[in-house]
């Protein structure tokens, strides 16, 4: 049955209705779970608020479940999901920039938008920020085009890399997750008693 | 015992695990609907190659990264299902302010010991370099991380890994910008 857009199910100019509600609830859920404060989200960083691993992971192992389940009635055909597909080299630069970008500035892209939705002018500043470093990227984009390219491993997922299957792939993300979800609670709880706790 | 004042100044969020169970849900309705997940950098990409586009069509021709986003029919590249799903996201953020209280004039949040303008200066530079880092790695913390791991691509797990790595690895060197 799904996924209704690829298979023509659902047309036209639905789409975008469709994307306004989706993108709604995803930035509703993201600011009332707290991301609109980049003080929440850098405390996971320092051990002071792990909101951001409780609600990323549980996140993820509901959609991941929830996708193997629908695979198993029927109900999506996964080989219509697109699977991100992995260029090595330029991930592996891609996500150690983020890294960085994570710590100093606070935000990731989706939170920030939030934050500026409630008035938080570090928000718009961090935005801004993130446009301008496309815009590098965009305009340098022949500099590094090749390495761009490099390591093209195509729409594998990590069942492939790891020769399991997707259903033991998710069983071990939700082990992981359990395991964090109990450490950092552990964590947080020392933490907290040394540092002061402040107004959001 | 906790005193009023105490629970005033406590925010009202979600709890965690229902904001994420919340979360989880919207992905997997947006994978059943669509067939691939959230993106937030998208909007960004696309505001910039309609700008870029709009002063010099000639160039964004001759970029072999953007002239892939301009649609061949002279159509705008904004009339997009990222662009609709992120004027989505920001208004959902602005109901859910208004709703629990959080709307406000322009502010600037920061650590009680670091400034203003270091905030606005942090904030900044961890933007540009997320936005570098988003294309490198094919999608932000929505779109490769969460997404991307959520269909089972190695990629997206390297992104998520690398992310929170990095984050785990240099966050000594920043936390007076934290704590």
């Amino acid at each position: 049955m799904g996924p209704l857009i690829p298979q023509g199910i659902i047309t036209g100019q639905w789409d975008f209705v469709i994307a306004l509600l989706i993108g709604f609830a995803f930035g509703f859920i993201l600011e009332a779970s707290g991301f609109s404060s980049s003080r929440n989200i850098a405390g996971v960083f320092y051990g002071y608020n792990f909101v951001v691993l409780r609600v990323f992971f549980t996140a993820l192992i509901v959609a991941m479940v929830g996708l193997l389940y629908f695979d198993y009635f029927g109900w999506i055909n996964l080989d219509l999901v697109y699977i991100l597909p992995t260029y090595i080299h330029s991930m592996l630069l891609g996500g150690v920039l983020m890294g960085f970008g994570f710590v100093i500035g606070g935000f990731c892209p989706g939170t920030s938008f939030t934050a500026i939705a409630i008035g938080k002018l570090d928000g718009i500043v961090f935005i801004l920020g993130f446009f301008v470093g496309i815009a590098i990227f965009s305009f340098g984009f022949p500099l590094y085009e090749d390495f761009f390219t490099a390591g093209d491993m195509g729409n594998i997922t990590i069942g492939e890399i790891l020769g399991l299957s997707n259903q033991i792939v998710t069983l071990g993300v939700v082990l992981v997750a359990l395991v964090a979800f109990w450490g950092t609670w552990l964590i947080e709880k020392r933490v907290r008693k040394t540092i002061n706790p402040f107004k959001f | 015992m906790i005193s009023e004042t105490n629970l005033n100044k406590k925010p009202n969020y979600l709890n965690p695990y229902f904001g994420g169970v919340l979360l989880g849900l919207t992905l997997l309705a947006v994978f059943f609907v669509a067939g691939r997940g959230l993106s937030a950098s998208g909007v960004i990409k696309l505001a910039i190659v309609t700008i870029t586009d709009f002063i010099s069509p000639a160039y964004t021709e001759s970029n072999n990264y953007m002239n892939k986003l301009v649609p061949d029919d002279g159509s705008t590249p904004m009339f997009s299902w990222l662009v609709f799903s992120a004027i989505g996201t920001f208004f959902g953020g602005l109901i859910s302010g208004a709703v629990y209280g959080r709307l406000g004039k322009l502010r600037i949040e920061h650590s009680p010991k670091i400034s203003s303008k270091t905030r606005l200066f942090a904030a900044g530079i961890g933007g540009i370099l997320f936005g570098i880092g988003s294309q490198f790695g094919r999608g932000c913390s929505s779109g490769a991380a969460l997404s991307g791991t959520a269909a089972f691509s190695f990629g997206g797990l390297m992104v998520l890994m690398l992310m929170f790595g990095t984050g785990y690895v240099v966050a000594y060197f920043f936390r007076k910008l934290w704590i």
